[in-house]
């Protein structure tokens, strides 16, 4: 049943899903780390206190993470073949999971700007540090353990999210598992497709805490 | 040293200070005027919510006062643009109770912090760095993280910091109250050898008087968002004027209310008698006992001085005898009510 052919397959549809993932995961956080940084800065209690404009932001955040993932994906079909030319394939499937996924980036980069105690940024202020500084200097690098905690789960959160995309025409693993287990029942490729997925999941999880240890100073 | 003759470095004049607006509104800081000196040591001391720690901010503009002018140096803050005001602040350094160092950062990197963000080069401030970590006595930590320092470590380390721009004034806000006994006397030691050696004007913000008598020159006690008194530690010690002052007294001594008794009299030693049994010829003398309460001596400005708090007896004339007796002993003593 695994001949060389069906071993090619599931190789490539590997290979589709981390692209659409490590993109995705990329795109989403160029956009959500200055959305988590004006929702952190503007705040109420944040170093440019701007409540109008974080309770619009905040609102944007909450409806575009209430849409759930498939209906997100056919709601800008539009856009999708604006951008990529085309809806099917693993590149379409990118639009809609940065759309997903950076604002729960941004909410992501958020809480963890926020672990950093108000003290230290008094001190850096009391230094005469500039708000930039304050964001570049001392909110980045000191939360950067908690940035790359987060940035594990937003990617395996990705994952998860493209795989689904499969049903709708996207490529990679989950397009293989509905199409082989769901329409042709061949289950065996299906639990392939599926054991591979948590393989990749582990991989991500366990390399993502490694780097969250070893970049953390607190404990040493 | 003559006060008067000193150069003022901060004044305040008829600061205010309210937080929020309308009916919600809280008055933290009310008609300040207060005015410190070159090279001086100077207390602020307060119950928890006096204002104090507000009334440090205000001093670097963390706080913007709601009324009334602070000028540092000469400058008035008020009258500084955003970016004068940042520049200004490095005419400031500060340090606090949580000490507040970068903890992704090593003891180094923390010093060479304010310099980094006054756009000095890295190789001068890594020279600077170190010259500081030897001030501070932490030269072999350099390469620590916070994480790896104790208590009293972290503070050397965030007082280097605080002088790595070259600061004319070191605020101290509450710097020893996270600090056991020990490693206090040594901060507020490192505070007192920064003042004499490098001449930086030391403001000193806490709950404690025994911070205040070790180090300060001069106090003022903040009581609901006022200065309730002002002057020097000395005076403030022998001749509290204010309940708040007397208050703050005991608290050091841990002198409890149910101590405090009618008819006290507070008999003060201040150094420049002999070691004559004072109490004890009085006693001897009117032939009644006192009940003494409650007894202090301290060391300021290298001079001792005391008092003790004694219950006189409840014959008038017993009384009289023994006021007379230390009048005539030129020992001063001042009455006290029964809430002391």
């Amino acid at each position: 049943m695994f001949n060389q052919q069906m071993l090619e397959l599931l190789g490539n549809e590997t290979l589709a899903s981390l692209y659409m993932t490590l993109v995705s995961t990329v795109i989403a956080y160029i956009l959500g780390v200055p959305i988590g940084i004006l929702l952190v800065v503007t705040a109420e209690d944040g170093i440019k206190p701007r409540p109008a404009f974080n309770q619009t932001l905040g609102a944007v955040v909450n409806v575009l993470r209430s849409v759930p993932f498939l209906i997100l994906v056919v709601c800008v079909l539009g856009l999708t073949r604006f951008l990529v030319g085309t809806t099917i394939g693993s590149t379409a499937v990118i639009p809609p999971l940065v759309i997903a996924a950076a604002p729960f980036v941004g909410r992501l980069v958020e809480g963890s700007l926020k672990e950093i105690d108000h003290g230290v940024i008094e001190a850096a202020q009391s230094m005469g540090a500039t708000n930039w500084q304050i964001i570049t200097r001392v909110l980045l690098p000191e939360s950067l353990p908690s940035l790359i905690n987060g940035a594990t789960i937003a990617t395996t959160t990705i994952l998860s999210y493209s795989a689904m995309a499969g049903a709708l025409g996207g490529g990679g693993l989950g397009a293989v598992a509905i199409n082989y287990g769901y329409y042709r029942y061949q289950v065996d490729v299906m639990w392939m497709a599926v054991v591979i997925l948590v393989l990749i999941v582990q991989l991500f999880q366990v390399a993502g805490n490694k780097l969250t240890i070893a970049s953390d100073k607190r404990r040493r | 040293m003559n006060a008067a003759r000193r150069n003022e470095i901060i004044t305040i004049r008829g600061l205010n200070k309210t937080f929020g607006s309308g009916d919600t509104a809280v008055t933290a800081l009310s008609g300040i005027d207060l005015t410190i000196y070159e090279g001086e040591i100077f207390g602020i001391i307060g119950l928890s919510g006096a204002g104090k720690s507000t009334l440090v901010r205000c001093m670097n503009y963390l706080e913007k006062p709601t009324e009334g002018s602070v000028v540092i140096a000469g400058q008035p803050l008020e009258s500084l643009a955003e970016g004068e005001l940042l520049t200004a602040r490095r005419n400031m350094g500060m340090i606090f109770q949580q000490f507040n160092l970068l903890m992704q950062k090593t003891a180094l990197q923390n010093i060479c912090f304010p310099l980094e963000i006054a756009g000095v080069s890295k190789a001068y401030a890594m020279e600077r760095a170190r010259e500081l970590l030897s001030i501070v006595e932490l030269t072999d930590k350099e390469k620590a993280y916070p994480a790896q320092l104790s208590g009293g470590q972290k503070q050397r380390v965030a007082i280097a910091r605080a002088l790595a721009a070259n600061p004319k004034v070191l605020l101290c806000d509450e710097a020893t109250s996270a600090l056991d006994p020990t490693t206090t006397r040594s901060i507020l030691d490192l505070l007192r050898e920064i003042n004499q050696k490098l001449g930086i004007t030391i403001v000193v913000i806490t709950h404690e008087m025994s911070v205040i008598e070790e180090i300060c020159s001069r106090v003022a006690i903040i009581d609901n968002s006022r200065i309730a008194e002002i002057g020097s530690v000395e005076d403030i010690f022998m001749r509290p004027k204010t309940e708040i002052a007397k208050r703050l007294l005991y608290a050091s001594g841990r002198l409890g209310e149910e101590m405090m008794g009618e008819r006290c009299l507070r008999i003060i030693f201040d150094g420049t008698k002999t070691s004559s049994p004072v109490i004890s010829n009085m006693v001897l003398e009117c032939g009644a006992p006192v009940n003494i309460l409650f007894a202090d001596t301290k060391t300021i400005d290298g001079k001792m001085v005391g008092y003790t708090l004694v219950q006189l007896p409840e014959n008038d004339t017993v009384v009289e005898k023994m006021k007379h007796y230390l009048d005539l002993h030129s020992v001063h003593y001042q009455e006290e009510a029964y809430h002391v």
